[in-house]
């Protein structure tokens, strides 16, 4: 095995443990803290696939701002006592098969989609991921979207502030 | 020497330049400590630390000693796993910054140039930033998993104050990279060393002070230190923490501080340049060695300055913090890079 394959391996078994510790954990702020694991294993992969940017922009948006404003909702809840009631065994494993089903049918749709069959990911070289790719396509191909976006937030912004409001 | 396609020599260098790196951070800490009392004693008209050693300079030895040889206590309601995770992150996400920091130039040793820098990413500046942003976890989470009123309190302004800094830091940091042109530090760094080209610090004045003042806040230095406003909070998030785990809280606070005085000095202050000198006409190992000291200047200055600052202004009122941070560092900076673009398109 390579290198990038070990790193690989290691990288997606961190991914899978780690999201399913997120469903698995009764604690909401372990949920979270896992999430953040899952992140970082993401970020992996993206280095992997040399996208430094897009790494480090998941780890500063993600595991840095959107997951800690989530821990301040937790910890201001108190959600600590577990009052969530408990659903019947029925129930569950009702969930368990949809669920499955559906994993199973994803992964069988995934496998055969021509774009994934016939194309291999680019591990070592591949530079569309870098800084200076990134911001070119985003500026030149994706600048209609890209600047709308930004107007998506600023509206949510907004929208924010006047929630907020006291009166 | 290979083994799995790595290069082993390289990454024994690496790890030898990684373990060099964090104990001489740790190593500074410890006297940056001493350097905090004796400033503090000096400022305030009184002798300080003198007992231990000459001049006190075996103080800080007794203190840590002090501090592993305490009592450790966990509290019975604290959430076990969380609260020892707790320092341990925050004194992770203050050791990690280190690994892009340029400390010098190149070093010719055993037939190897070696870099005196852990990684050069090309993304340098944004790993620093996402690695900033983790560090509010070490806070949150401890102060969460004491399970005590003030404790938590305390996270949640550390973290809120360390949110709201972080915007208007981002926005100085954009200004000058527009100027740079790059992520890398290393790459920055050269480009203040060329002829003709002066520190960033020329170019970007408003944007250094607004860096400056967003990394007091992010270290939580006084007048920034809400979070462990001891007459308003106890003694802030770490309440509940004794022994090391405390002095690992206390600790991380320090080496925050070595971290971005390196950092500054290297985006604002040519990091191992020495000014008005061409270190070429040194030797390579005797440059390097040069600059490093150089660098190390710098860092200490800056330290100072921490110091005299916390030592002469009061500490903050919440609202006074907010407002600072939102209605007057953040319109600053977005001018800052409003004006910054302008000029490179008029006149770059």
């Amino acid at each position: 095995m390579s290198t990038t394959e070990i790193l690989f391996f290691f990288l997606s078994a961190l991914a899978l443990f780690s999201a399913s510790m997120v469903l698995i954990s009764k604690n909401p702020v372990h949920s979270v803290l896992w999430l953040v694991v899952t992140f970082f294993a993401i970020s992996g992969h993206y280095i992997l696939l040399n996208a430094q940017f897009l790494a480090i922009v998941n780890i500063i948006v993600y595991a840095g701002a959107i997951m800690v404003l989530f821990l301040f909702v937790i910890m201001l809840m108190n959600l600590n006592q577990q009052n969530e009631p408990q659903k019947n065994l029925w129930m569950k494993l009702a969930g368990v098969i949809s669920g499955g089903c559906f994993l199973m049918v994803f992964v069988s749709l995934v496998r055969q989609a021509l774009e994934i069959k016939t194309k291999v990911a680019m591990t070592t070289g591949g530079d569309i991921g870098l800084i200076k790719n990134l911001g070119r396509v985003l500026f030149s191909d994706y600048v209609v979207p890209f600047e709308i976006t930004s107007v998506l937030f600023l509206s949510a912004m907004v929208g924010a502030i006047v929630m907020g409001k006291k009166d | 020497m290979t083994l799995l396609s790595l290069d082993m020599l390289l990454v024994l260098e690496k790890l030898v330049l990684i373990v060099i790196i964090v104990f001489a951070s740790l190593g500074i800490a410890l006297y940056t400590t001493f350097a905090e009392r004796k400033v503090a004693a000096i400022l305030q008209d009184r002798p300080g630390p003198e007992r231990a050693g000459p001049f006190g300079l075996f103080q800080p030895l007794a203190d840590g000693l002090k501090l592993i040889m305490k009592e450790e206590i966990i509290p019975n309601s604290s959430n076990k796993a969380l609260f020892i995770l707790g320092p341990g992150l925050a004194m992770t996400a203050a050791l990690m910054t280190c690994a892009v920091i340029p400390w010098g130039s190149t070093v010719h040793l055993f037939g190897r140039e070696i870099d005196l820098q852990i990684a050069d990413i090309n993304i340098g500046i944004l790993y620093v930033f996402g690695v900033v942003s983790l560090g509010v976890y070490g806070i949150m989470i401890g102060g969460w998993a004491s399970n005590n009123k003030f404790s938590l309190m305390a996270a949640l302004r550390g973290a809120s104050q360390a949110i709201s800094y972080e915007l208007a830091m981002g926005i100085a940091l954009i200004a000058l990279l527009m100027t740079t042109n790059t992520l890398s530090l290393k790459e920055i760094v050269d480009q203040q060393m060329a002829p003709g080209h002066l520190w960033n610090i020329a170019y970007q004045p408003l944007g250094f002070l607004l860096f400056f003042i967003c990394a007091m806040a992010e270290c939580n230095r006084t007048p920034f230190d809400l979070p462990e406003a001891e007459n308003e909070l106890n003694f802030g998030y770490h309440q509940e923490y004794s022994s090391m785990k405390l002095g690992f809280y206390l600790f991380s606070e320090y080496i925050n501080m070595i971290m971005s005085s390196a950092i500054m000095a290297s985006l604002y202050f040519g990091g191992f340049d020495i000014p008005f000198f061409d270190e070429k006409v040194l030797p390579q190992n005797i440059a390097a060695l040069v600059g490093l000291g150089a660098l190390l200047i710098k860092i200490v200055v800056f330290i100072f300055i921490f110091m005299w600052i916390r030592w002469t202004i009061p500490r903050f009122r919440y609202d006074q913090l907010m407002n600072l941070g939102w209605k007057s560092l953040i319109p600053l900076a977005l001018a800052n890079m409003l004006a910054t673009g302008a000029w490179i398109l008029y006149f770059g």
